[in-house]
């Protein structure tokens, strides 16, 4: 079942075309994987979908709405966020910023429910964080702050995740770690849309991939149809070694195609 | 524990007014006061009490409540430490609206010519922080557009003082820029409090998107928040706030700086939860400083703005050496 879904999507800035007639869609429980080399516009696909970028044609569909019409504190409750880079402008604990994916549920002072403490205490479960609760997010390491951010936004209990580059930064354990987690709420019904620059988490974890190269959808589909020779010689300029490991792909990244 | 603090500076406040109301030219006991105070004293107490101290501590309270609020809510939306009324420039802004009032003989012919033409100055302020800086503006460049306002607003006041028709003009021109608490009266509260009571619900009517802010605009902005009507609010009800402060008891600086600051950890840095306690602590911080002002043994009494700066100067300073430090 389709949950979001953007209809031949373009956005120009500055006379620039960051995004060019992309359609896209994902369903509940799928995780779905955004890849391409940098510049490609995977993150202006990210925010169009979340209504945050303004779009010059197409449009976007959120549970068979046009999400033009969804009001906006009602795309804060079924739409969860993880941005690039996990910004933190206060030196605030790792509690407070995980209650923070409450705050589309919650009033004024943002007094909390039963129903808000237990999401937080999920979260915190899922994502394995539970004994950093009372660390300040400016001490925590990359991977730990990534799964804290995660967490924040798995606290709004979305139907939907879209997180941009969550393994960015990360060692290859807390890569696995991450995409572990994505997978199993995925599995648990939530549609999932990473950005992902690491090929093969891309082929690993994610059901279908997008290929965007220069702002157009250059393949969409299957993880292995999508990463191919002839795709990642054409967005990426690489030559890459395709294998197979227990019934699974990897990619490895070999030279440049000159 | 959430409710601690706030309940804690509520009663420092009303303590600080009360020992705001005792001190003075002479020192007034309990009784006395009390009795001043619901108007069953001696006339002559009762006056002093009724009509000089008590609009000289409830201006105090407001106006405190209404700068540190103020600064709580623009460090809040702006993710800067540093942002203040007085710092950004919209205080001197409100004073130039105040002086442009004067100057124009408006001030004696319309009551509410002042606090409207000092709203007006700070609003044009803060709207021209917002648009100088834009969006995700660093630490630095609202700042500087800070200083850029402030001292267009410093030297256009100059020049309308050096213009002013009458010397009467000047005094009263330069009690803008100095700031003070002194001879005021229950009309300058019942001009003033109304503006900053609608300008204290608009801000704190931004507690949660406030607090959304501190992942960013964009993540703010997915959690739900309207940042244009976000904005729209904060600018209105600063300019309000510190409009009408000015417009009572001149520019007063550092107090939306200085208050903040010393919350901040106590409630955990969550901008929504500092909000009240900064107009709270405010309050208390303002009072304060107007007792030490009437009882520092000077001819005549030194200016409530004066000393305020003379304290928050030299704190802004530690506060820039310590996000300097923070931001590397």
């Amino acid at each position: 079942m389709t949950i979001l879904s953007g209809h031949h999507l373009s956005v120009i800035l500055n006379d620039q075309k960051l995004l060019d007639d992309v359609s896209f869609e994902v369903g509940a429980g799928e995780l779905v994987g955004l890849i391409g080399p940098n510049g490609a516009g995977k993150s202006t696909l990210l925010k169009s979908l979340l209504g945050l970028q303004d779009l010059s044609a197409g449009h976007v569909v959120f549970q068979d709405k046009p999400l033009t019409q969804t009001p906006i504190e009602k795309r804060g409750r079924h739409m969860g966020y993880v941005a690039q880079g996990n910004i933190c402008h206060w030196p605030m604990t790792v509690a407070k910023i995980v209650e923070m994916g409450r705050l589309p549920y919650q009033r004024l002072f943002r007094q909390t429910s039963q129903q808000d403490r237990n999401a937080v205490e999920a979260a915190f479960c899922a994502f394995d964080i539970e004994h950093l609760k009372d660390r300040l997010v400016s001490t925590l390491s990359g991977g730990e702050r990534a799964r804290v951010m995660l967490a924040r936004a798995f606290a709004g209990q979305p139907d939907i995740l879209i997180a941009d580059e969550p393994t960015a930064d990360l060692d290859p354990g807390h890569q696995l770690h991450v995409m572990n987690v994505l997978r199993e709420q995925a599995r648990k019904g939530c549609a999932i849309v990473v950005v992902l620059h690491d090929l093969n988490l891309a082929v690993r974890f994610c059901d279908r991939l997008y290929l965007l190269d220069q702002g157009c959808l250059k393949s969409c589909g299957e993880s292995r149809t999508v990463v191919n020779a002839t795709n990642m010689a054409q967005a990426y300029g690489i030559e890459a070694l395709i294998g197979c490991h227990e019934a699974q792909d990897y990619i490895v990244p070999w030279r440049l195609t000159s | 524990m959430n409710r601690l603090l706030p309940l804690s500076l509520t009663v420092a406040l009303l303590f600080a007014m009360g020992i705001g109301l005792s001190v003075g030219y002479t020192a007034l006991p309990l009784d006395i006061l009390w009795h001043g105070l619901i108007g069953e004293g001696e006339t002559g107490y009762q006056i002093v009490v009724q009509e000089i101290r008590l609009p000289r501590v409830i201006l105090g309270a407001v106006i405190g409540f209404s700068l540190g609020l103020s600064g709580a809510a623009l460090q809040g939306l702006l993710r800067n430490p540093l942002a203040e009324p007085g710092v950004v420039g919209i205080s001197a802004s409100a004073g130039l609206g105040g002086v442009i009032a004067i100057y124009f003989g408006l001030a004696s012919s319309i009551a509410w010519a002042l606090p409207l033409t000092s709203m007006m100055g700070a609003g044009l302020a803060v709207f021209l922080l917002f648009g100088l800086t834009g969006r995700d503006a660093s630490v630095l460049t609202i700042i500087l557009a800070g200083v850029a306002i402030s001292a267009l607003a410093v030297a256009l006041t100059s020049l309308m003082m050096s213009l002013a028709p009458t010397p009467w003009a000047v005094t009263e021109m330069l009690f803008w820029v100095m700031g003070a608490l002194k001879d005021r009266s229950m009309t300058d509260v019942t001009l003033t409090l109304p503006f900053m009571i609608i300008g204290w619900i608009f801000i704190l009517s931004t507690a949660r998107a406030l607090d959304a802010l501190t992942l960013g605009e964009e993540t703010a902005r997915s959690m739900g928040v309207n940042l244009r009507h976000v904005n729209i609010r904060l600018i209105l009800g600063t300019a309000m706030c510190v409009g009408a402060s000015v417009s009572a008891a001149g520019s007063i600086g550092f107090i939306g700086l200085v208050v903040p600051h010393l919350l901040r950890p106590l409630v955990s840095y969550q901008p929504s939860r500092l909000l009240i306690v900064s107009g709270l602590g405010g309050g208390v911080l303002l009072i304060l400083a107007d007792i030490a002002v009437r009882l520092i043994p000077s001819k005549p009494e030194i200016n409530l703005g004066v000393l305020t700066a003379l304290i928050g100067a030299p704190f802004f300073l530690y506060l820039i050496l310590k996000t300097r430090r923070e931001m590397r």
